[in-house]
């Protein structure tokens, strides 16, 4: 017949099931509350970074620069605008600049947005064809991953285009869109898009085969790279008097999480008083469960354990607590994650995904088990100065 | 074997001390120790178990002198050398009759044979509660089970603080009767304390404990 110090705190931990199951919920709930936090901004920059890949200005229409950025390089806003070709080679050519992607948005398909550009865009982000070829032709497409999966276009299918970028009940039934290719996963924003040539967009909004004028050509944007860091100063006052911008993404998303990271702050805040509150309740429980067994304790203490033995015995409640909560804290967050990549795909067509353990999240389990043990160790002390003779007597 | 020699105590630096008489109990013997209340009868056995450290004197049990040990060994000593039945059983609540048996050889290391202790309920009575929890015997069974309790690691004294005085004349007489049976089983000197009458004849071997002796 084998006990040990594990079996008996855990069936001390299970006598008391409710007290257990509070200090464990609470604990895993401020865990959870922290680690999903955690992967939420590390997954949501990790996809801003990966977007974001060398583009270091984008050229668009005046109006909200931020708008620019988050329509031109993460596809989730209205374009603010089309600015004219002609004026935007000016931009394109000048010497600074080591790479421009022009962008054209027309139409959508299934709201996913039609994007004329150049197979540049696809080097870009290091996308692969996984069937068919480039587009060579006008109303030609390359489908991204997630559009093929998602609409189920493959190689030879045909389509219409609905005019604009979420509205689908207009539909250009004169032109005919034709799949050549479909993209492999590259986890950057061409895995929403439909791409062709930047003659295709114009094409569509031809009027009775009048082919646009050159000098009307329009682009929605331009991604640039710059060659020359001075590039940052010298460009916007090349199209000071135009109706065009030059935004840098780095600056706006960096804005825009520092934003956001207020409310994340808020959040933080919330969680870690929950841990707080969790730790108080494993303090309780622990002091509670001191307070009640007093008489077994020293009913061990006459049967030959050592006043450490005990005090260990406690630490291991406590511990057993703070794992659990640890534990069930990391399933809360990953649950939680999945929950909120189904609400972010929905609604701005992102994948959060990628389950790993991050290194802060590590941190945040040792700590929390610390914690715990320290919650557990303060009113053990009681255990080691138990007066095993007066408690006795005392029953 | 245990013997005590010029044993006094006092519980602060200011209360009156405790003198005790000189006791010895050799093994398979037994002792009665007589007093009425607060003449300092838990006193003496807690000191006899090495729960309290004397004033002056000796305690020595089997041949070992307690006051030699430190606390990590007297507590080790005790779980190995002394049973210990109290007035009223107390368990592991959390733990299975059968466990809280297993808990003295788990305690002082020296390991539990499962099947002595199963044989044991089943000589007390109560085999068929070995895995109930303890709070669902009732408070003669408990009794058994502690007498098992303070029995099961074959310690050398067995002291039973007042193992009688919450039971009727006919448990009392049960209770007793194992007590003695189950210590000469295991060779022990048995030492019983008491304010209970009915046990004052038991015994040849007793002491009876004066009223604490203010000033001496």
């Amino acid at each position: 017949m084998k006990l040990n110090w594990l079996y008996i705190a855990w069936r001390n931990l299970a006598s008391k099931p409710l007290s257990t199951a509070l200090s464990i919920a609470l604990l895993a709930f401020g865990v959870g509350m922290v680690s999903l936090m955690m992967l939420a901004e590390h997954q949501l920059r990790d996809a801003f970074d990966r977007n974001i890949k060398d583009i270091d200005m984008v050229l668009g229409a005046k109006g909200s620069p931020l708008q620019l950025i988050l329509a031109n390089v993460y596809h989730v806003d209205a374009p603010t605008g089309n600015i004219k070709l002609s004026d935007a080679r000016k931009v394109m050519r000048h010497p600074y600049v080591a790479e421009a992607i022009p962008l054209a948005y027309g139409d959508n398909f299934q709201r996913y947005r039609i994007v004329g550009t150049e197979p540049a865009y696809l080097d870009h982000y290091g996308a692969a064809l996984t069937e068919g070829r480039l587009w060579a032709e006008p109303f030609e497409v390359v489908v991204g991953a997630r559009v093929a999966r998602e609409a189920g276009l493959n190689v030879g299918d045909t389509f219409y285009s609905a005019h604009g970028l979420v509205d689908e009940t207009d539909v250009h039934t004169d032109k005919t869109f034709t799949v050549v290719g479909v993209l492999g996963e590259s986890r950057s924003v061409l895995d929403q898009l439909l791409l062709c040539n930047v003659e295709t967009v114009w094409g569509v909004h031809e009027h009775a085969g009048e082919p646009v004028d050159e000098a009307e050509r329009e682009v929605t944007a331009v991604l640039l790279k710059k060659r020359n860091p001075l590039a940052v100063l010298t460009l916007p006052n090349l199209i000071a008097d135009t109706n065009m911008q030059i935004a840098l993404p780095a600056i706006e998303v960096n804005r825009l999480t520092q934003n956001f990271g207020l409310g994340l702050g808020t959040l933080r805040t919330i969680a870690l008083l929950i841990m707080a509150l969790s730790f108080a309740s494993i303090f309780i429980s622990v002091y509670d469960s001191l307070l009640a067994r007093r008489y077994e304790l020293a009913l061990m203490r006459t049967m030959g354990s050592t006043a450490r033995g005990l005090y260990g015995s406690l630490l291991l409640e406590g511990g057993l607590l703070s794992l659990a909560g640890v534990l069930l804290g990391a399933v809360v967050s990953r649950v939680g994650i999945a929950l909120l990549a189904t609400l972010v795909e929905d609604k701005f067509r992102y994948d959060l995904s990628a389950l790993a353990v991050l290194p802060s999240e590590w941190l945040l389990g040792g700590a929390a088990l610390g914690v715990g043990l320290l919650a557990a160790a303060i009113p053990g002390i009681r255990a080691l100065r138990l007066d095993i003779s007066r408690t006795l007597s005392d029953a | 074997m245990i013997r005590t020699e010029n044993l006094t105590f006092r519980y602060t630096d200011t209360s009156p001390l405790l003198a005790f008489p000189d006791l010895q109990c050799a093994a398979g013997e037994r002792l009665l120790l007589l007093g009425d209340s607060g003449c300092g009868k838990t006193t003496l056995l807690h000191l006899m178990s090495g729960l309290l450290r004397p004033a002056t004197g000796t305690v020595s049990i089997a041949g070992t002198d307690l006051s030699g040990l430190s606390g990590r060994e007297l507590d080790r000593f005790r779980g190995a050398e002394v049973g210990i039945v109290f007035q009223r059983p107390h368990f592991v609540q959390s733990l299975t009759v059968l466990q809280n048996l297993a808990l003295p050889g788990f305690l002082s290391g020296k390991g539990t044979d499962e099947e002595r202790a199963r044989a044991m309920l089943e000589r007390l009575g109560i085999g068929a509660k070995a895995e109930r929890r303890p709070r669902d015997l009732s408070i003669g069974e408990q009794q058994r089970a502690g007498i098992a309790r303070a029995l099961i690691h074959a310690p050398s004294v067995l002291l039973a603080d007042e193992p009688t005085s919450a039971l009727d004349d006919r448990s009392t007489e049960r209770v007793i009767s194992l007590l003695e049976a189950e210590a000469d089983r295991a060779g022990a000197a048995l030492v019983v304390v008491t304010h209970d009458t009915r046990l004052k004849d038991r015994y040849a071997n007793r002491v009876t404990l004066n009223p604490v002796n203010e000033g001496a």
